[in-house]
């Protein structure tokens, strides 16, 4: 499937210029394979980017009609949603980045043991890492919830062995919305991080322990670095949708667990407020790219599509 | 015990891949069991294995329609979404231009903007052009986020591909269009397959955007979120497990032919 064409193509350069240039008839021709497609991304992903900092600006029409918008291009709303929902945006992005460092930590053994130990079974097995793609992202967070119930066998059993305190609450609680996210976006760290660490010649980590290197220490000093562009991917298409998720604060978590894209969803359809749903979309989207913007400098790959 | 402790050592990442699989499908197994599971009004607790709601998932008539909607919206938005990519793709693998970095940004972007944000501006545009909400904006949405995927998808595919293949087809007196359709497109074909999969399994799973963009038409992960609250209905579960089931199935058939192939060449 498509992670198999992602993974199998034999050492393609990203980006290589590719071998024609367009001239006359193949100019017309070219055209005609963009222009339907780049349309469509222009219409409605570009132009909608545009009607929603359109909408951000506006303040409700004097008439006092609900759902009627006038723009007044105030950009006082910026300043508002920010203060008024900024626990919303610290708890987006706190569970986003624990989120995201847990499936780091839970896919890079996976991903190592997929790529230099698993033999004629690697492609098995990435196929199981996607598996749970397979079934409903929406009924796999239920499921989730009820596998972390207090009731249940797992908190339970914990409780028993005394691992977490007896009168510990998992239902709607903030850790439970962390587990699901760590879930439900493992197989996109696990994917990169696998292609990235496959790309790897073994012999490198070899001559890291033939030169005395400890099995830590090779890791620190040779795999993980090598790996880094699978991190920097895999990091980014974790943390990305997940500071916009609000599926699993809403059926995992509590009124207290609520996340930025909780917020903007309940002001569009529950209290029809469009200008404040739309500037605090268009504030996540910012600090979204900002962050990843530094993110990306820091870590400086330059192996991103 | 020292034998012990040095197995478990030697396979200790192996005995690791087998408990983060344990977890993969902890919710997985979770969905298969409780489709068994004796119908109520919410499907929480265990009551006792039927294949009642197997024998008829219709049972619970809203999980048809809503599922019959999804299949409908992920069908025809595949279609578009795989045909506009694929163009796109052939473009950017095939022809130098100008805007090469413009066109890869636009494709990229779509990928990296989180979902919510693409919903609330694709329903600020529909309320202000006055677009009725329905299945029109769905596939249109479904559309939009599915391109970038397949293009993604189909050009690694052209990137891989031999060029030699269609140099010798030329050296056979074949003109362009002869070497496209029987060279170059069947050598893509399974790159353009996967990629439709992957726009309809997006499509068919996705929740937020059609959220948005969905007015009153259900559509099945909609419909297993909204009922959330007052209970879901076990034949949910049914069309969750039969959706992994058949797709396990459809990989495990194609990875099983490769495998068959490859042991067969290298004999």
């Amino acid at each position: 499937m498509a992670i198999g064409t992602i993974a199998h193509t034999p050492g393609a350069p990203p980006d290589e210029p590719p071998p024609l240039r367009a001239t006359g008839k193949q100019r017309r021709m070219l055209l005609l394979l963009l222009v339907p497609g780049l349309a469509w991304l222009a219409v409605f992903f570009l132009v909608p980017i545009f009607t929603l900092l359109g909408t951000s600006t506006q303040t409700p029409a004097p008439t006092g009609e609900i759902g009627a918008f006038v723009q007044t291009f105030d950009f006082g709303n910026y300043a508002r949603v920010i203060g008024e929902y900024q626990e919303q945006f610290a708890r987006s992005f706190i569970y986003a980045g624990l989120a995201t460092l847990f499936t780091l930590l839970i896919a890079y053994p996976l991903a190592y043991m997929i790529a230099f130990k698993a033999g004629r079974w690697r492609n098995l097995l990435l196929v199981l890492v996607v598996a749970p793609f397979f079934t409903s992202f929406v009924l796999r967070t239920l499921a989730w919830g009820q596998i972390l119930a207090d009731n249940g066998y797992i908190v339970r059993s914990m409780k028993f062995l005394h691992v977490i305190p007896q009168d510990a609450t998992v239902t709607a609680s903030a850790f439970a919305v962390v587990a699901g996210i760590t879930y439900n976006f493992l197989p996109f760290m696990t994917l990169p991080l696998y292609a990235s660490l496959e790309r790897i010649d073994p012999r490198l980590i070899e001559a890291g322990g033939d030169l005395y290197g400890s099995a830590f220490t090779v890791l620190r000093k040779v795999t993980f670095p090598l790996s880094m562009p699978g991190v920097v991917a895999g990091t980014l298409l974790t943390f990305i949708p997940a500071a916009g998720d609000y599926v699993n604060a809403s059926l995992l978590g509590n009124p207290r667990t609520q996340m930025i894209g909780n917020v903007v969803e309940s002001r569009f359809f529950r209290v029809v407020d469009y200008p404040t749903a739309a500037a605090l979309s268009f504030v996540l989207m910012a600090a979204i790219l900002v962050l990843v913007f530094f993110y990306v400098r820091r870590a400086g790959t330059e192996e991103l599509v | 015990m020292t034998k012990t402790w040095r197995w478990v050592r030697a396979h200790g990442l192996q005995i690791y891949a087998v408990i983060a699989f344990g977890y993969i499908f902890a919710p997985i197994a979770y969905i298969i069991v409780f489709s068994f599971n004796i119908p109520a009004r919410s499907n929480l607790t265990w009551r006792g294995f039927t294949l009642a709601n197997w024998k008829n998932p219709c049972g619970a008539p809203e999980v048809c329609t809503a599922v019959g909607n999804s299949l409908k919206i992920g069908i025809t938005a595949t279609l578009i979404a795989t045909i506009l990519g694929t163009m796109i793709a052939f473009a950017l693998a095939r022809y130098r231009f100008r805007g090469r970095t413009t066109t890869n940004l636009l494709i990229f972007l779509p990928m990296a903007t989180p979902e919510v944000v693409l919903a609330a501006s694709l329903l600020t545009l529909f309320l202000n052009m006055r677009v009725p909400l329905g299945y029109v904006t769905i596939v249109i949405a479904h559309v939009m986020f599915c391109i970038s995927f397949v293009v993604v998808a189909v050009k690694a595919r052209i990137a891989g591909l031999d060029p030699r293949l269609e140099q010798a087809a030329g050296d056979l007196y074949a003109n362009e269009f002869q070497t496209f359709r029987r060279v170059t497109l069947p050598l893509v074909a399974p790159g353009i397959a996967g990629a439709a999969l992957l726009a309809f399994s997006l499509s068919f799973d996705d929740f937020i955007i059609t959220n948005f963009v969905s007015g009153n038409v259900n559509t099945f992960p909609k419909f297993v979120y909204v009922s959330a609250g007052r209970g879901v209905p076990a034949q949910a579960y049914v069309v969750g497990a039969f959706m992994f089931l058949l797709a396990m199935l459809i990989v495990m058939a194609v990875e099983g032919f490769r495998w068959r192939r490859e042991s067969r060449l290298g004999s």
